[in-house]
């Protein structure tokens, strides 16, 4: 009990970030026209793609001598970057063609 | 130094993430915060990879170039050649890379924790390694699932006996396994275990639920994968990740339950499942009676010519048929005759919400021509004829008369208010929620048989000749 306790207070200003950010997320999605959903998330999974930083930062600390780690990386970083990449461009294809006639 | 300039690249990448989705919510603004997302997104990549402190080898500078390189390259044509009707599976696909990606850093965490001696994990660390792992990993084999299922590999529901029981057992097993390591700190060998169980669960999560449902699970796992981000960067202590994580995971979620409520079905309905099944279906069609008519190309020519309005209703048939072009040769033909013509466009019309919209703008048809349900609805009463092609459910009246319909309740168009109702189908089959339509029945129904592209290549051909 105390180490949850104290593993609040450790990470408290963490824990209001958290808690901030779920209101913005919300706040964000709150009145969007139905039209705009599929783009919508198809932009939010492209940002999710924000995992690859972690990747990269995972392959930056890794033991060159432990090839499955570096292996394991590679991958990491190219599967965030397909998840990136493809997700904005898939993103703006779908926008493009709302643009006005 | 580096690391305070890291900082800032960090904080530039959040608030761009928060003001690109803000601004996609906006059709005139959505295309530039799609691109001011990217742009953060480069800035916190580059960022990290080049404000580093410690040395690093030449040999891992060059896997991660070549890794980003061959990314970029294989995301960016599949994404550009992908065709719109193809598109929420594609979204699904990079889902389910996030997802495997969290996975993979949670495995490579894990081992380094394991390995380092000097240094004792904390409980938040190794939680946030489980949860990362396991959140990912589903999010991975599910939107894997989800993808083989829309792409038709799979487009059956497979269901084991008693798979909500079984399922539930999986995962409080799954959560109990996860709080096991991070109790007892685990070992390796229990990690590619844990991860096997994830891979599992989140094949059995997807399995059972049918197409019709897939965008509420793709749009579901795709909050599961920004929490995995969330987690890596609670793990990291990283705010990028942090915020884009849990952006993704609240925005996500909401966007989830609109949809469930678009279609007027709680979302545990979804998960669990009570459609499309045999027991609804069954006694669906007992009540309908009354003949089904047909309409020859000809007559069907004649009385959309002389009609001053008309309102197409496109479904997801449409889009298969790739008739998309051609409706909007006919919406063009008939307006050059002096007939009013609007779309009217079901919340949950194509495979996801706005689905519709996009395939449609691709062919050119104007935006202020897709008219919303709401909207639509009371216009019904003014129109001579509804030309429905490739929809069925959201515009089946059993949704509001009958009870026992599966769709009871759930928002449809209400086309048997105009005068005149012509549905294009290939056949009689049902429609995805698999019931009949009391529309069909109805005396001012006429069905206008054929696949979409040929029938409607026909009507138009037959049109310029009056």
């Amino acid at each position: 009990m105390e180490e949850i306790l104290n593993l609040v207070s450790v990470h408290r200003e963490m824990i209001y970030f958290v808690a901030l950010s779920i209101f913005v997320g919300i706040e964000v999605i709150g009145s969007v026209p139905t039209v705009l959903h599929t783009p919508l998330m198809s932009g939010a999974n492209a940002i999710h793609g924000v995992v690859i930083v972690g990747a990269i930062y995972v392959m930056l600390n890794v033991d060159t001598e432990n090839i499955l780690a570096l292996i394991l990386g590679f991958l990491a970083v190219l599967l965030g970057t397909l998840n990136v990449v493809g997700g904005f461009v898939v993103t703006d294809r779908m926008l493009e063609m709302f643009k006005k006639k | 130094m580096k690391h305070n300039i890291l900082e800032i690249c960090y904080l530039i990448g959040s608030i761009t993430f928060i003001v690109g989705l803000k601004m996609m919510g906006n059709a005139k603004t959505a295309r530039k915060g799609n691109l001011i997302g990217a742009v953060g997104m480069t800035i916190a990549i580059i960022g990290t990879i080049f404000l580093h402190d410690n040395e690093v080898s030449p040999i891992i500078y060059g896997l991660i170039f070549g890794a980003i390189g061959i990314g970029t390259i294989v995301g960016w044509m599949t994404a550009k050649k992908v065709q719109m009707t193809k598109m929420p599976e594609l979204v699904s696909m990079f889902n389910g890379m996030g997802g495997a990606c969290a996975a993979l850093i949670s495995i490579i965490e894990y081992s380094h924790m394991q390995h380092a001696l000097d240094s004792v994990p904390s409980m938040g660390e190794i939680t946030a390694i489980m949860a990362g792992l396991i959140i990912g990993t589903v999010s991975f084999s599910g939107s894997i699932i989800a993808y083989l299922k829309l792409n038709g590999a799979m487009a059956k529901p497979i269901r084991l006996p008693k798979y909500n029981i079984l399922n539930t057992i999986v995962m409080i097993a799954l959560l109990a396994f996860g709080a096991y390591m991070v109790v007892t700190g685990g070992n390796m060998t229990l990690l590619y275990l844990l991860f096997a169980s994830a891979i599992i669960y989140g094949i059995l999560f997807t399995i059972p639920i049918g197409g019709a449902d897939m965008p509420v699970v793709i749009s579901l796992l795709n909050s599961f994968t920004g929490l995995a981000a969330a987690f890596g960067g609670f793990l990291y202590d990283n705010k990028v990740m942090l915020t884009g994580g849990i952006l993704v995971g609240s925005a996500g979620t909401l966007l989830t339950l609109i949809m469930c409520k678009a279609m007027n079905r709680p979302l545990s309905n979804v998960i669990f499942g009570a459609f499309g099944g045999g027991a609804a279906t069954a006694d669906a069609g007992a009540e309908t009676n009354g003949s089904i008519k047909d309409i020859g190309v000809s007559d069907l020519a004649i009385l959309m010519n002389y009609s001053k309005k008309v309102v197409i209703v496109p479904g997801y048939g449409l889009a298969v048929a790739q008739a998309q072009h051609v409706i909007h040769e006919l919406e063009l033909l008939l307006e050059e005759r002096g007939v009013e013509v609007k779309y009217a466009i079901h919340p949950v019309a194509g495979r996801m919400p706005g689905h519709m919209n996009v395939l449609l703008a691709e062919s050119n048809v104007s935006y202020d021509k897709m008219v919303e349900m709401d909207e639509i609805n009371p216009e019904f009463d003014q129109t001579d004829v509804v030309l429905v092609v490739g929809a069925n459910d959201v515009v089946n009246p059993a949704a509001k008369s009958d009870p026992s319909s599966p769709i009871f309740g759930m928002p449809i168009l209400e086309v048997d208010r105009a005068k005149n109702i012509i549905v294009n189908k290939r056949s009689m089959s049902a429609g995805y929620a698999g019931i009949d339509n009391l529309l069909f029945y109805d005396p001012k129904c006429s069905m206008f048989f054929g696949d979409a592209k040929k029938a409607l290549t026909t009507l138009v051909a037959e049109i310029k000749t009056l």
